[in-house]
């Protein structure tokens, strides 16, 4: 065998060891739509059936029973709300970090990552009473704050490192000119790390949209999100697969669609400066 | 910019106060049952009844609204105006002063809620929620194999006959088991059906001075005939096995018996959703020693907690809903077979009803002797049949129900399982200050 050969031979390999993986991951999804489609008999038959005739009950009847929309729309301003609070803060705090590093800038760093190690129960009646108090509970606007808190030390550490690859000089030439320091992150830092913000964006976005815990323990009727209502379709005395997986489906399909159009941008914030 | 942040605060204020909530606004928490769903779809005829009420509904899984309603009580967040709650909760809720006593009037006839469900959902003589379906257990099997095997089930049989009738029906080559029960680890799974075995077995959960009775010989009797019973024949992977689980074996034909909620008896004579809906039977449950304490008593109740502003009109919702006529209303709207039981007499008393519910007697007779204040052989200290009425006992059961499913799936023995138990029972009890 020639190297040529043994090389197209690595690849091959590879491909088929990537398509194993990834299909790995995709089975479960591919089986959520799979049994939103079947009855709640044919989701529970033994052997597992893969061909069925399929059924829309599930899907109307979860239009019937709830207010979908309602849901989504909950999910859409949290996220995105959720997002821009914690890039809100996260911007400067990043510029801070990367431009005008302390001895202590990589300590404090792994501090507010190793809030993320903090289970979340272990903070829920704090929290919970903290918003009874302030009579936020079931608002969209608590779920907007803790989503942005959660996800802020994420955020501020992949904006650290995208802001650390900007040139110094850049901002040495603006300052000058006499640029403030508000100018300079808007106008200079900003548009030049424009991707990276985009793509850390959307992860976030990703994430809150995916939470749980927080939307069915501080929601009830109001402002529960996508996550809630699937929880909602549980059921301790019945039979729920099917109608569980197509409330699934209905709320995973805004967020994969969305995923799947911004995917170059989602990769290239995940992978940031894992090849160096 | 300035746009920009008037719109930000447009924004926060508007998400902030979109939520608030309104006079004539009930908020209740549920559980997902079919007869809950069934009675959402129903609320708009109570709404047009008593115009100036709108109802909002949260639906969450058992556990989720366990834990919910518990945060919301005890810090008063007042999120809701009625509580979807159980018999465990009903009673200490309401020494506590957590909820406001149900009041209703003649027309509504309280005296026709079966008295098991009346006394287990009263403390001190009032009644703190309304019972909207109510459960015993009871044994569903299938005729078909158990007349195969040429045996036959008495109304009122023995541990023993059931270990029988189970090694008659179990033919495991093609997947079908003699006997299924539940193995997941809670106090509301495993030890909701453990400790009725356990009752009828002769133990109990505490000794007359509240010390743990979890080391007696009976219950080691019980449990090891339980772990024997499954390991022989049960369906693999048991010890995750809860309602749903057995559920959806029982109506593939999996199963030769279940012992669960009666609840389960309008799904598995159901020919929708069971494949062996037209030859399921049913008997009471199992006895060894005795038949004291051998079913469960169990009731989805609707209460009223102390904090919200909106009691009348929350206690004009559950009138409604736990009524004679909501009953008739479900029975119009889906048939008789699809009304919610266990609650009233007048109900099993209908003649549509007994019609259309194969399992009626069965379920009544198990709901009628189900004792909560004498459920166990010898005296016990506390009130209830798959549990002890104190607050202590959700952290012990669901310890113990732990340390029952690691001996079914055989990582420890019974013995140690037991011994386990004990210790965390009596950490727990002596935490609490009772001995």
């Amino acid at each position: 065998m020639t190297d040529t050969e043994r090389a197209k031979l690595k690849d091959r390999i590879a491909v088929i060891a990537a398509w194993i993986v990834a299909s790995l991951f995709f089975f479960p999804i591919f089986w959520m739509v799979l049994t939103s489609f079947k009855t709640e008999l044919q989701a529970i038959a033994v052997p597992p059936l893969l061909v069925f005739e399929p059924t829309l009950e599930n899907f109307s009847l979860i239009q019937e029973r709830t207010d979908y929309t309602k849901y989504a729309w909950n999910s859409v301003v949290t996220s995105v709300g959720g997002t821009a609070l914690a890039l809100l803060i996260a911007i400067p705090s990043a510029y801070a970090m990367a431009f005008n590093p302390s001895r202590h800038t990589k300590d404090i760093l792994m501090w507010m990552l190793s809030t993320k190690m903090l289970p979340a129960v272990g903070v829920l009646m704090p929290i919970y009473l903290i918003s009874q108090k302030l009579g936020l509970l079931d608002t969209k606007f608590v779920l907007v704050v803790i989503y942005a808190m959660i996800n802020l030390p994420i955020i501020m550490l992949i904006l650290f490192n995208y802001f650390r690859e900007i040139p110094k000089e850049i901002l040495e030439a603006s300052r000058m000119d006499g640029t403030s320091t508000y100018n300079e992150i808007t106008q200079i830092v900003m548009p030049l790390a424009w991707g990276g913000i985009a793509s850390t964006a959307l992860l976030s976005i990703v994430l809150c949209w995916n939470e749980a815990f927080w939307a069915i323990n501080l929601t009830a009727s109001d402002a529960g999100t996508l996550a809630a209502l699937v929880a909602s379709f549980s059921s301790p005395e019945g039979l729920f697969w099917a109608k569980l997986s197509a409330v699934s489906t209905l709320a995973c399909a805004p967020i994969v669609v969305f995923g799947w159009l911004c995917q170059k941008q989602l990769v290239q914030g995940l992978t940031f400066g894992a090849v160096k | 910019m300035k746009s920009l942040r008037n719109t930000a605060l447009g924004l926060t204020l508007g998400v902030a106060g979109a939520s608030m909530a309104l006079a004539g606004e009930l908020t209740i928490a549920t559980v997902n049952n079919g007869h809950m769903i069934e009675m959402q779809k129903l609320t708009p005829a109570f709404e047009e009844a008593n115009p100036g009420i709108t109802v909002n509904w949260v639906t969450l899984d058992e556990g989720t609204l366990r834990s919910r309603v518990t945060t919301d009580i005890t810090t008063k967040g007042g999120q809701f105006d009625i509580m979807t709650i159980g018999m465990y909760e009903a009673p200490i809720w309401g020494q506590r002063g957590w909820l406001q006593a149900l009041e209703f009037d003649a027309d509504y006839d309280v005296d026709d809620i079966l008295p098991a469900m009346r006394n287990g959902l009263s403390y001190d003589g009032n009644l703190y929620a309304a019972p909207f379906y109510g459960e015993s257990s009871m044994i569903m099997y299938r005729k078909d194999l158990l007349d195969a095997a040429g045996m036959e089930m008495p109304d009122n049989p023995s541990w023993g006959h059931i270990q029988d009738a189970a090694a008659a029906m179990t033919d495991k080559d093609n997947g079908v088991y003699g006997i299924c029960l539940r193995g997941k680890p809670g106090w509301g799974d495993n030890m909701a059906f453990l400790s009725t075995m356990a009752n009828s077995f002769g133990a109990q959960w505490f000794n007359e001075d509240w010390t743990p009775a979890l080391d007696s010989p009976a219950w080691n009797h019980a449990v090891t005939f339980y772990v024997d019973l499954l390991t022989n024949y049960g369906p693999p992977g048991s010890a995750g096995n809860s309602f749903n689980e057995i559920l959806a074996l029982i109506n593939e034909g999996k199963c030769g018996m279940w012992i669960d909620a009666t609840i389960a008896a309008s799904f598995v004579s159901n020919p929708e959703q069971s494949k062996v809906a037209d030859v399921i039977a049913f008997a009471q449950s199992p006895q060894a020693m005795t038949k004291r304490g051998a079913n469960w008593l169990w009731a989805w109740s609707l209460a009223i907690p102390a904090g919200t502003n909106q009691a009348e009109d929350a206690q004009k919702f559950i009138e409604w809903a736990t009524s004679k006529e909501y009953i008739e209303l479900v029975a119009e709207t889906n048939g008789w077979g699809a009304v919610p039981t266990g609650t009233r007499q007048s109900t099993y008393d209908n003649e549509n009803f007994q019609k259309a519910a194969v399992f009626a007697e069965a379920e009544l007779k198990a709901i009628l002797s189900a004792d909560p204040e004498n459920s166990t052989l010898n005296p016990s200290p506390y009130v209830g049949v798959q549990f002890a009425a104190i607050p202590e006992f959700q952290a012990i059961g669901t310890a113990v129900g732990q340390q029952m499913s690691a001996a079914l799936a055989g990582d420890i023995s019974v013995e140690e399982a037991l011994e386990a138990s004990q210790k965390a029972a009596d950490r727990e009890m002596r935490k609490a200050g009772y001995y």
